[in-house]
């Protein structure tokens, strides 16, 4: 049982909105944790910190015993945390699959610094590419300008580029919003496959009840900056607290047993 | 200690003409988000229109005097009429562009204005001197100036009063600052944006103007000047702050005593100063001294 | 793909055609193409900017800098004899070399600004050379300085050859330096300058800095001008205060925009046309050149963003 990620004591403020209070909880090698809470509960603010983007009033952040709580997004990327966005983060003017290779060509310029992707070299960039495109199911729009593309596909992508770096640890950040929810279980089944290969822990953000039921070991529960539950998915969506305050009473109660869809 | 003062009003004097033509700027891009290139070729169509009234008006041998009311005239003469064609006429079309694409059409009409100006003109250049020495001298410390230049610093704080006095006061202005502050909410609210940006940029021309008009008696007027005086202004508004008035106010003076100093002590550096100060505030305040706080993007 | 690939055709193609036929050509039209493709340099740097989302009002400082670096060091230490002031290679390498090291001390702090005041910023240092230049005699002050050459790379030509080497110099150091940028532009750091132009956020978040690629760019760009620089002050055999004057930069901007971002070609041939047009116009309206100029951009602004290329751009990959 090895503790990959560690936040300590985290706090964030905005003015008068407390986004993060006093948050503490470590994360495993290889869980699957889903982040639930209502708009504004400091579910992205968590990742925006972990990700180096904000930094805590205070509090640290440990990843595999280093503490990271004051680097860069760019420092962070390459120690081998990724993550996707709320609002899909492209290269609009290009294609899907030149997307694909300037996140590629990022991790061949930076060869030295990423922790976990030396083995890419240049002139494997375009197979990588390629292969990625049919893991995701995107190949049919690899010609395609990005910023013309459906939400699902963006959404896709953006997971795809924060994946093609090989990261150890993995932040979505609402993967299934915006998307149809027929789309919603195709595109977490197509996330949780393509990763289901390489060893990585995984941390997202839904709405979605049954989404995070399904495919969690592990769920915690924000609540005005605080974390208010964390236990096993049935545990969580049958406390009272996340009943009140989450997902609200007419939500059916969790079946008993409700196993994560893909198994690591 | 003449020395001193001489640097001093001389730095001020220089100030105010060039706060009459910065602050127009400086609103027009708070309000419009528009940073208007061609702002100095309307400077320079003021100088012009002024020349032709005043050359007219003692042409015909009427009341001297009198004369000093052909500036504001022309400042709003050329006001009234170029500002609602080029705002209606051409920008309006172009809202909604990236800022950058905007400069590139401001800079479009800078080049269409400077022909315009060489085809009604000419090339040679113009005087309108009668006014500039008619209201005598004065000392300051043993120095002479004109009383002309006082005018300039008066009608420099007077501008810089009532702008404020409009903006914080009443109705109109405040529904300007609203939309300073906020286009996308102020629409909201049911304020008519589009015409205030009507009267921002007809105001912010006869501002332009008006510098023009009132230097045209202390220069010779040239086509170069409104492209020699639109990289002063930039200088202006930088420093102080894209869209602030008191950062007009503050950056015209900061630009006015360097400049200043410069002439009398080290004159080589003149132009270099200016700029020197320019790129200084930049590296220390990038969005001037006096900037609007900036919102959080994700 | 198809598009990249027809420009390196083109300029394989251009070399040899444009080679050969200048000697053909008359001897105010070549001097005009050494002028058109030496700011055409000076462009191409600007379109590589631009690519990387900003737009400099300020290449004029390394224009002028190109121009004037060989001739002012060669007078400030005395080198009157040397290859320093008067061979048509040297002379704008090293005003190249010279413009690369400013731009580099120089990028630090620019790499740190975008839009408005990036170019707002990039001007007020092109204004400060200017300011300097103006009124130092020991540089020649607003009369600024006559150049000539004697030799190519050392080797001495005779003064009726001289204008077809100056040419054949510019279609060459044209030739190498769009094939480099060609080649750079689809190279990983390269193709990182649109990137940074979509999504700066997103670049910093897959690990790359962002003010490096800036940065780099911004260099690239100053080489480019330097050695525009040095080639048309070797091609009007005069350099003076005016080549930093922020509407010389204006200029640039203008044939930028008209060309627009689609090619390695489409500066150079931009330049050709708008020198040609300028040369024209100045001759027959002079006081109505600017003015054409000026409608000409908004023609363009407005029904074709990308510029003037954008038209013969095939549109096959897009969706």
């Amino acid at each position: 049982m090895t503790t990959i990620l560690h936040a300590r004591g985290l706090n964030k403020s905005f003015g008068a909105v407390t986004a993060a209070n006093n948050i503490d909880v470590g994360v495993e090698r290889d869980s699957i944790v889903g982040l639930i809470g209502g708009n504004g509960a400091g579910k992205t603010t968590f990742i925006n910190m972990v990700t180096g983007y904000l930094k805590p009033d205070s509090g640290t952040i440990h990843y595999e015993g280093r503490d990271i709580t004051s680097l860069v997004p760019r420092s962070i990327t390459q120690l081998g945390i990724c993550r996707s966005f709320q609002i899909p983060q492209l290269f609009n003017t290009l294609t899907v699959r030149e997307n694909l290779l300037t996140a590629l060509g990022i991790v061949v310029i930076e060869r030295k610094k990423f922790a976990s992707a030396s083995t890419l070299r240049s002139d494997g960039v375009d197979a990588v590419a390629d292969e990625t495109l049919e893991r995701f199911r995107l190949a049919e729009y690899r010609n395609h300008v990005v910023g013309f593309l459906p939400e699902g596909v963006r959404k896709l992508l953006d997971i795809a580029m924060a994946m093609v770096v090989k990261p150890k640890i993995l932040l979505l950040d609402e993967p299934t919003s915006g998307v149809s929810a027929d789309e919603k279980f195709f595109i977490m089944d197509m996330v949780m496959d393509a990763l289901r290969a390489d060893n990585v822990t995984i941390l997202f953000v839904e709405h979605d009840m049954d989404i995070v039921s399904r495919y969690t070991d592990r769920i915690l529960a924000f609540y005005e900056g605080r974390i208010i539950a964390d236990d096993v998915p049935d545990a969580v969506l049958n406390n009272a607290e996340v009943r009140k305050y989450v997902i609200g009473e007419s939500h059916p109660p969790a079946a008993a047993g409700g196993a994560r869809h893909a198994a690591h | 200690m003449t020395d001193l003062v001489s640097v001093l009003v001389d730095g001020i004097i220089y100030s105010s003409y060039l706060f009459i033509i910065s602050v127009g700027l400086t609103l027009i891009y708070g309000v419009m988000k528009i940073l208007n290139m061609a702002h100095g070729s309307l400077y320079a169509l003021g100088a012009y229109v002024t020349a032709t009234f005043v050359g007219f008006w003692f042409g015909h041998n009427l009341n001297p005097y009198v004369s000093f009311l052909l500036l504001p005239l022309a400042a709003v003469v050329v006001g009234l009429v170029a500002g609602p064609l080029i705002e209606r006429g051409l920008l309006r079309f172009m809202y909604g562009k990236d800022e950058i694409v905007l400069v590139l059409v401001t800079y479009a009409i800078l080049l269409i204005l400077e022909d315009v100006i060489k085809l009604a003109w000419g090339v040679e250049s113009y005087s309108a001197y009668q006014p500039y020495g008619l209201l005598g001298n004065f000392e300051v410390a043993g120095l002479p100036y004109t009383v002309y230049d006082a005018l300039l610093v008066v009608v420099a704080i007077g501008v810089g009063v009532a702008l404020t006095w409009v903006l914080t006061r009443t109705r109109q202005g405040k529904l300007l600052l609203a939309v300073i502050h906020d286009r996308e909410v102020s629409a909201a609210m049911g304020i008519n944006v589009q015409r205030v940006y009507t009267v921002t940029f007809t105001v912010g021309t006869m501002l332009a103007a008006l510098g023009g008009a009132l230097i045209a008696p202390k220069v010779s007027v040239v086509p170069a000047m409104g492209v020699d005086v639109i990289v002063l202004a930039f200088a202006v508004v930088v420093i102080g702050g894209l869209g602030s008035l008191p950062g007009a106010a503050l950056g015209s003076v900061i630009v006015g005593l360097v400049r200043s100093t410069a002439v009398h002590h080290m004159p080589e550096v003149e132009l270099f100063s200016i700029y020197f100060v320019m790129a200084l505030v930049l590296i220390f305040r990038p969005k001037g001294l006096f900037s609007a706080a900036e919102a959080r993007k994700i | 793909m198809i598009a990249r690939d027809r420009t390196l055709a083109m300029l394989l193609i251009a070399l040899p055609v444009c080679l050969a036929g200048g000697w053909l050509l008359p001897a105010w039209v070549q001097s005009l193409l050494v002028l058109a493709l030496g700011k055409g340099l000076v462009v191409l740097g600007l379109v590589l900017l631009m690519r990387t989302g900003l737009v400099s009002f300020g290449q004029g400082l390394y224009f002028c800098l190109g121009a004037y670096a060989a001739v002012s060091v060669g007078k400030i230490f005395k080198l009157d004899n040397s290859i320093l002031m008067s061979d048509a290679l040297v002379m704008p390498l090293f005003g190249a070399a010279v413009a690369g090291v400013v731009a580099l001390v120089l990028g630090f702090l620019l790499a740190r600004y975008r839009a408005i005041f990036f170019a707002m910023l990039s001007l007020a240092f092109s204004m400060i050379l200017y300011g300097l230049l103006i009124k130092i005699p020991a540089l020649g002050s607003s009369d600024g300085f006559n150049i000539s050459f004697k030799t190519v790379a050392g080797v001495a030509i005779a003064p009726a050859a001289q204008l077809y080497t100056l040419y054949a110099v510019a279609v060459v150091l044209v030739f190498f330096a769009a094939l480099a940028l060609h080649q750079y532009l689809r190279s990983h750091l390269g193709r990182l300058a649109e990137a940074v132009r979509d999504n700066e956020l997103r670049v910093e978040y897959m690990g790359s800095s962002v003010r490096y690629v800036v940065h780099v760019n911004y260099v690239i760009a100053a080489v480019l001008a330097g050695l525009g620089g040095g080639l048309v002050g070797l091609s009007i055999g005069h350099v003076d205060p005016d080549l930093a004057y922020w509407t010389t930069s204006g200029e640039f901007v203008f044939v930028a925009v008209l060309g627009g971002t689609g090619s390695v070609a489409a500066p150079i041939i931009a330049s050709l046309l708008f020198e040609a047009i300028k040369s024209a116009a100045y001759q027959y309206t002079p006081y109505t050149w600017q003015m054409v100029l000026g409608i000409s951009l908004l023609l363009v602004i407005m029904f074709l963003p990308a510029g003037l290329w954008s038209v013969f751009q095939r549109r096959a990959k897009r969706a």
